[in-house]
């Protein structure tokens, strides 16, 4: 694939995205902080948000896994990765979180693994969405190329 | 205009030169640049984003994982920061307790912040005291204009109390302070001691620390108020020079103490009127802060002498609120808050230290009163809320905590110093900015107006509270930006929407049942601009075509997904957008809001309208949201960007898309079109926005229209 073609690519993926509302404009915002003097920006502070998940995925299915489930010590890691997720612009991810926060609220323990179980799946998703992107744009960087700048134009 | 001179500077960066500009001027060339941030979140994804939002900003960043190490880097350079910023949930340390030690000790402003966008922990950042308080995920836009906080802070330091309610009024603000003594009293306080101060404001100006400027200013009553405010010098309120204080006004009542004569009692020379006065004010502030709450005064009373022995943990823990009230009003100027703290405390720092941050630590409070108990209960003066006088602090403390409504009346129907100036020109800068939208916020404001008082810009605990911190900040944007009104309302939004959107959203996140549907609306349109949007999921599957029929028939010409995810959009969206929006110039900032106003109501006309573009990811009940819809998210970028964008759209969708993209072709950026259209969320309850908002109505959507 020559390197037009791989931008383009890499445009046509990234939009998918957005329009699948696996991200959300707060994305844009962190594409937009990145530059010459941060060239990785994103993808650092995507992948801290992928170690801090896993932390707090797993103490949550730890937490719910209890005899006795303790929603005190639940709900922060729900809020914590709300934010989180939140920030980087995951939006499934955070929507999903705030059913979640619901549940939690409720104290529905049944509600509350299911909502986990979601909010997993939509994690794995744009997990792999973003890994995927980030391919694209190593190879389109490896090949000489420079990652189009985002154009929403679609 | 801001003259970064002032006392306790804002850093190396600040270099706003222009001095004397009113109105519009590019007031802040350098300024907001170095302005020395400490940003404090366990999140570290949020952290890292936050760090670099701010340095594109341009400030100076330093940042923090933990609250405890934030509040020791405060500490050992108590003067090394201008403003934090800090996440409500941490693991270590409550962020509200952080914010008390900040307000209490350092006096800098705070910005609280928050995926947490309910009610109640927002109304607690503003009964901490908190300057701000913004919903994750923070905007860049949000971020921007934290250096009003700032600003207004040293101001409100400055400002005389009698015309000033002033710091929240609008543009010509600087110039009541100014003419207040000035002229007579700057009528508006309602202060008694207005006529009074006519004459001594004279004597004032000669005298002491008013700086020259502030009498040239006098003399002008123009401009340049904020340079010459910030410079004057400030009196530093010591404990004893604070208990001379409260013994003249024992005596004289507090009800009926007049600056005046109080000086007369206190006999201090060097002290003027003025000193006095401002003094007063924050007194009476923070004597209603502590009436509503519970009432001890007594209690209150000695721990805003400083306890002297008291731990400092609890004595800070009670001076927060009351001082921190008081700081955060502005009224009270850092520095005394400082020596008082010190002269009480001998070494806040190394008390605090000692006391670990035993801010919550109720038993202690105790403690402190004993040592001061002498001190007449003042409630009696006051009046009505002071009825109980030796309560521990902590029931008052919950009550601070939890009962901002108790508060509030009280507040309001104790600051007698609000002058009624301030309620209008705040209702007519609400006019101002929210054109067709503030008529059912205007009651709101107007009672809200004395709350107003308390010159620091909350986050608005609840939407009526909120409205009314909207025309604070406007009328101090204008006040100091000197930018015209429109962007001071944008500049309102990103902090004050935010928060409005934030009760908004979070009310309606009350209200909804995330898994449902429905988000019911009770907040009024205009309050909560595209707050009111029902959560995501409650989006109900529409079919393109539906949309598209909704589209079509889109009154404000907008498509009608665009309203729909506006108002579907929860929270983060609306802040987000508005905020955006807000960084906008006036233009934007209108469109924006005749946007939420018109999202509303097409809320309320296209429930059903799936906007698959608000759908994005909201609907968790969808997996996959049609595409189609999703286009419009993205339509628009820029102006120029219309026609790319409409080209495929026009493919996938139909005119009505186009119709969308186009409304927002007068976006000057990407981002503002991407988050408007985000916001649209689908909106398929049934909002209660009534006919108040019908779109016709709203000036800028008619505008709007017109495209």
């Amino acid at each position: 694939m020559d390197l037009v073609q791989m931008q383009k690519s890499l445009q046509d993926y990234t939009k998918s995205l957005f329009l699948e509302g696996v991200l959300d404009s707060q994305f844009l915002q962190l594409q937009q902080l990145q530059d010459e003097s941060n060239p990785d920006f994103v993808s650092q502070v995507v992948t801290l948000f992928f170690q801090d998940s896993d932390r707090i995925l797993n103490d949550l299915s730890l937490s719910l896994d209890q005899q006795v489930v303790d929603f005190k010590k639940v709900d922060p890691h729900v809020h914590q990765l709300k934010g989180s997720s939140s920030s980087i612009g995951a939006q499934r991810v955070k929507n999903a979180c705030v059913v979640f926060r619901n549940f939690c609220e409720q104290q529905n323990v049944e509600a509350c693994h299911r909502c986990l179980q979601q909010v997993k799946q939509e994690y794995y998703l744009v997990k792999n969405r973003l890994e995927t992107l980030f391919k694209l744009e190593q190879q389109i960087v490896a090949s000489g190329g420079m990652i189009p700048a985002m154009e929403l134009g679609f | 205009m801001m003259n970064p001179s002032q006392g306790r500077g804002l850093g190396s960066g600040g270099g706003s030169s222009s001095g004397r500009k009113q109105g519009g001027e590019a007031v802040v060339e350098m300024f907001p640049s170095g302005l020395r941030v400490l940003v404090v979140d366990d999140d570290p994804t949020c952290l890292m984003i936050l760090e670099r939002m701010l340095r594109t900003c341009l400030y100076e960043v330093t940042k923090c994982n933990r609250a405890e190490l934030a509040l020791s880097l405060l500490r050992k350079n108590k003067h090394g920061f201008d403003i934090v910023i800090s996440d409500v949930h941490m693991p270590d340390m409550d962020g509200f307790k952080l914010l008390e030690h900040v307000g209490l000790e350092m006096d800098l402003p705070v910005i609280m912040m928050s995926a947490d966008d309910s009610k109640s922990v927002v109304l607690k950042g503003v009964t901490h005291g908190a300057v701000d308080y913004l919903i994750k995920p923070v905007r860049m836009e949000a971020l921007k204009n934290i250096w009003q906080h700032v600003v207004r802070k040293r101001r409100s330091e400055w400002s005389v109390p009698e015309h000033s309610g002033s710091v929240e009024e609008t543009g010509q603000q600087q110039q009541q302070q100014q003419r207040g003594p000035a002229v007579s009293g700057g009528g508006d306080d309602g202060v008694d001691d207005n006529a009074s101060s006519v004459n001594e404001g004279n004597n004032w100006r000669s005298s002491s620390n008013n700086s020259r400027k502030r009498k040239e200013e006098e003399g002008d009553e123009q401009g340049d108020d904020d340079a010459s405010n910030l410079k004057k010098p400030r009196v530093v309120w010591s404990v004893e020079l604070h208990q001379q204080f409260v013994a003249a006004v024992n005596q004289l009542g507090v009800e009926k103490a007049v600056p005046k004569k109080i000086l007369e009692l206190m006999n201090v020379p060097g002290l003027t009127r003025e000193n006095v006065a401002s003094h007063l004010q924050k007194y009476r502030i923070y004597l209603r802060r502590l009436g509503g709450v519970s009432q001890h005064q007594g209690n209150l009373n000695n721990s805003f002498m400083t306890g002297q022995d008291a731990s400092f943990g609890p004595l800070s823990s009670l001076n927060g609120f009351d001082l921190q009230a008081l700081a955060v009003a502005g009224q009270l100027p850092a520095q005394s808050l400082a020596q008082l703290q010190a002269a009480g405390l001998g070494r806040p720092a190394a008390m605090i230290s000692k006391s670990g941050l035993p801010v919550s630590s109720m038993v202690d409070e105790r403690s402190i009163f004993s040592f001061d108990n002498s001190k007449p209960r003042f409630g009696d003066g006051i009046g009505h809320h002071h009825g109980q006088q030796q309560q521990t602090q902590q029931p008052q403390m919950n009550l601070l905590h939890g009962v901002p409504t108790g508060m509030e009346p009280r507040q309001l129907a104790g600051l007698q110093q609000l002058p009624v100036g301030n309620r209008m020109s705040i209702q007519q800068q609400i006019a101002a900015v929210r054109a067709g939208h503030n008529v059912q916020n205007s009651g709101m404001m107007m009672s809200l107006a004395g709350q107003q008082q308390v010159p620091f810009p909350r986050g608005g605990p609840q939407s009526s509270i909120r409205q009314p911190m909207l025309p604070n900040r406007i009328t101090e944007r204008s006040g100091f930006s000197g930018r015209s009104s429109v962007p001071e309302s944008s500049r309102v939004l990103p902090t004050n929407y935010t928060n409005l959107a934030t009760q908004h959203s979070s009310s309606a996140v009350a209200f909804n049942n995330f898994q449902q549907e429905l988000p019911v609306n009770s907040f009024p349109l205009p309050s909560a601009p595209g707050l009111s949007v029902p959560p995501a999921q409650v989006r109900k599957p529409h079919s393109s075509s539906s949309y598209q029929e909704e589209v079509n028939s889109s009154e404000a010409g907008f498509t009608t997904p665009s309203y729909d995810m506006f108002s579907n959009r929860q929270n983060d969206w609306d802040l987000r957008s508005i905020a955006f929006e807000a960084h906008q110039d006036a233009e934007s900032v209108a469109f924006s809001n005749s946007e939420a106003f018109s999202s509303s109501s097409m809320s309320r006309t296209n429930n059903n309208t799936t906007v698959a573009a608000t759908d994005l990811g909201r609907n968790q009940q969808q997996t996959l949201p049609s595409m189609v819809p999703h286009h419009q998210v993205y339509g628009n970028g820029p102006n120029g960007g219309g026609g790319s964008s409409s080209v495929r759209v026009k493919s996938e969708r139909d005119t009505a898309a186009m119709a969308f993209h186009e409304q927002y072709s007068n976006q000057e950026d990407l981002m503002s079109a991407l988050l408007k259209q985000e916001g649209v969320a689908p909106v398929d309850t049934e909002f209660d926005f009534d006919a108040a908002y019908s779109i016709d109505d709203i000036p800028g959507l008619i505008g709007l229209k017109a495209d």
